[in-house]
């Protein structure tokens, strides 16, 4: 029990389970704890876990990204051009909206590095540099700043599948999940993100590339949000600049809530996926309690105030002898 | 002397006009711990840097294992068997011992794309390695590294060094942000090194750490090699005289039997 405590996602599950049951208490017969309520709120978390962990592993590592909102439009821009305005087939063009996100997360990555400026500042300019960028050549474009998708089957079936009211979203989040968890709490790769995150000099002087570290973790960062864009596009047969501006925030405050320290060097999968969870039972919940929804915010809000304390409080805990 | 481990031979380094060292000569042998003692500003951390590979003489050779170096850097300097351990840097206080021990070079088992780290392995070796340098009190390498304390952490970043094959060690004011019995934790497991035959330089402020282990010591004046003996050569209070303002004179004799 007591090593449990010091775990980073002991947190994110305490809150987890309380707002659970607190929900389960409040919508009696409303269907919150059916499959098709489950899956309401499932759907909820999955895109924004998709983004939440490669986030997180950026976190963990010291380094901050908020340009995650506007490359999730910038993808679904790209496809619904794409296949809309050049009618070019479907996944040649989801490669092309992968690649793009991985170039704006290598820009990230370069700029942090080779500046050494605060990746707050770097990526909040360039959120804004590719939305504008996303928006202005749509309009060059096709006039336009949202298009249709014409996205072929198979794609379909990759991306846009449900099952009852469950979205595949949630099975591209579970394998996000368990690549992210395989490679902070098992590779090599990970050790490294949390010797980056916790004492950079050390990690250094010990071998470790911090700055490849880095980068390839704002890569993963904007590969994921391009999956993003691509899921909501697709699911929704249109691409829009503006999808995933929600993102921009929420994913840092699932982060923390899941436990990951703000000062990076540590945190879990776990606890990422659980903070993730958390809000979606939040979003979903509030709905269901028949509440005006402009709670949730209210409700992230305290969490995240909390969610400090209590990681402050976790470390401190974790590094005083067992 | 065939064995000599590293030779400096009339090194100098100017940052300048700022003549940080002049003229020195020292060597380090294997199985001996040599002392490098000096006020603040003597040139002590910039001779380090020297032998360490950071910084490349301005004038003066050095001599690695009979011969003549140039190091393009603090990497290749560590890969031929240089380690620098420093006081504060060198461990992640919220990761494992085991985790710290092995950052860098962790050993792996199982195929791609499952294969892992070896924690078991990494954690049962650390303990081990610590245990050997005369650290009982850590027995699971899990414990995060935040929760040893200042000496443990060194004796992990020296039992790391030394697992890793280093010839020699140079450990800059390894002892002197830590207590009495700590700093005698650190000192008991620099004799152990020692007899494993690594070459230690030991920097210090500290006359008595100094005495307490050390078999050649060297002190540096402004940049200048101002004295230079052996064990038993010179007393404690000559020592003290030579390192300009030998402050905690008085300390010295009290503390010093409870190091040996
Ligand atoms: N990179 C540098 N550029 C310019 N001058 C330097 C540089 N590094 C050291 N110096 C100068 O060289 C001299 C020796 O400094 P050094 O840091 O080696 O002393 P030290 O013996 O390690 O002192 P301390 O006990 O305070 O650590 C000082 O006058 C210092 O200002
Ligand atoms: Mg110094």
């Amino acid at each position: 029990m007591k090593n449990f405590v010091r775990r980073p996602e002991a947190g994110a599950f305490a809150a987890f389970l309380l707002t659970y049951l607190f929900f389960l208490a409040a919508t009696p017969g409303t269907g919150f704890v059916s499959i098709n309520g489950t899956a309401g709120w499932l759907n909820l978390a999955a895109e924004l876990g998709i983004v939440a962990i490669p986030v997180g592993l950026l976190m963990i590592s010291g380094e901050f990204d908020l340009s995650i909102g506007s490359t999730v439009g910038a993808s679904s821009m790209i496809l619904a051009l794409g296949t809309n305005q050049f009618g070019a087939p479907t996944w040649p063009m989801i490669g092309l909206a992968l690649m793009a996100g991985a170039a704006i997360g290598l820009a990230n990555g370069m700029a942090v590095v080779k500046t050494k400026l605060p990746s707050f500042i770097v990526t909040l300019a360039t959120n804004f540099i590719v939305i504008g960028a996303t928006m202005g050549i749509s309009r060059l474009i096709a006039n336009v700043t949202s298009a249709s998708i014409f996205a072929s089957d198979s794609a379909k079936l990759a991306f846009a599948t449900r099952l009852g009211q469950a979205n595949i979203s949630i099975l591209w989040w579970v394998l996000v999940a368990y690549i992210g968890y395989r490679i902070l709490s098992k590779s090599t790769f990970g050790n490294w993100i949390y010797a980056t995150g916790g004492n950079e000099d050390a990690a250094r002087a010990a071998g470790v590339p911090v700055e490849r570290v880095k980068i390839m973790l704002f890569v993963a960062t904007g590969v994921c949000a391009a999956l993003v864009g691509i899921l909501q596009g697709v699911q929704w047969n249109s691409g829009n600049s503006t999808y995933g501006m929600g993102y921009v925030f929420q994913a840092p405050i699932v982060v923390v809530i899941g436990g990951v320290l703000l000062t990076g060097g540590y945190g879990s999968v776990i606890g990422i996926v659980l903070g993730t969870a958390l809000f979606g039972v939040i979003s979903s919940g509030i709905f269901y309690t028949g509440w005006n929804t402009d709670w949730i915010q209210l409700f992230l809000g305290l969490l995240l105030a909390l969610a400090v304390l209590a990681n402050n409080y976790v470390r401190r805990l974790a590094l005083t002898a067992s | 002397m065939a064995d000599t481990l590293m030779e400096l031979r009339n090194v100098d380094k100017f940052f300048g006009s700022t003549k940080a060292l002049k003229d020195v000569s020292m060597s380090v042998q294997p199985g001996k711990i040599l002392c490098l003692l000096g006020d603040n500003g003597a040139g002590k951390s910039t001779l380090i840097k020297v032998l360490s590979g950071y910084h490349q003489p301005t004038n003066g050779q050095i001599v690695f294992e009979g011969q003549e170096t140039r190091f393009s850097g603090p990497r290749e300097a560590r890969q031929r068997g240089i380690a620098t351990v420093h006081q504060n840097v060198g461990s992640i206080p919220l990761m494992s011992v085991g985790r710290n021990f092995f950052l860098g070079a962790e050993p792996v088992t199982g195929r791609w794309p499952f294969r892992r780290i070896d924690t078991q392995k990494a954690n049962a070796i650390a303990v081990e390695q610590m245990q050997k340098f005369g650290l009982t009190r850590v027995t699971n390498g899990d414990q995060l590294v935040g929760t040893m304390s200042g000496g443990e952490r060194q004796v992990l970043a020296i039992g790391r060094a030394m697992y890793f094959g280093a010839k020699m060690l140079i450990l800059d004011e390894p002892t002197s942000a830590l207590g009495v019995k700590e700093a005698s934790i650190v000192l008991k497991m620099m004799r152990i090194a020692r007899q494993n035959g690594a070459g230690i330089v030991f920097i210090t402020h500290n006359a008595r750490h100094a005495m307490s282990v050390g078999d050649d010591f060297c002190v540096l004046i402004q940049g200048e090699v101002a004295a230079r003996f052996k064990r038993n050569e010179k007393s404690r209070e000559d020592v003290l005289n030579l390192m300009a303002g030998g402050e905690d004179m008085t300390e010295l004799e009290d503390d010093l039997e409870q190091i040996d």
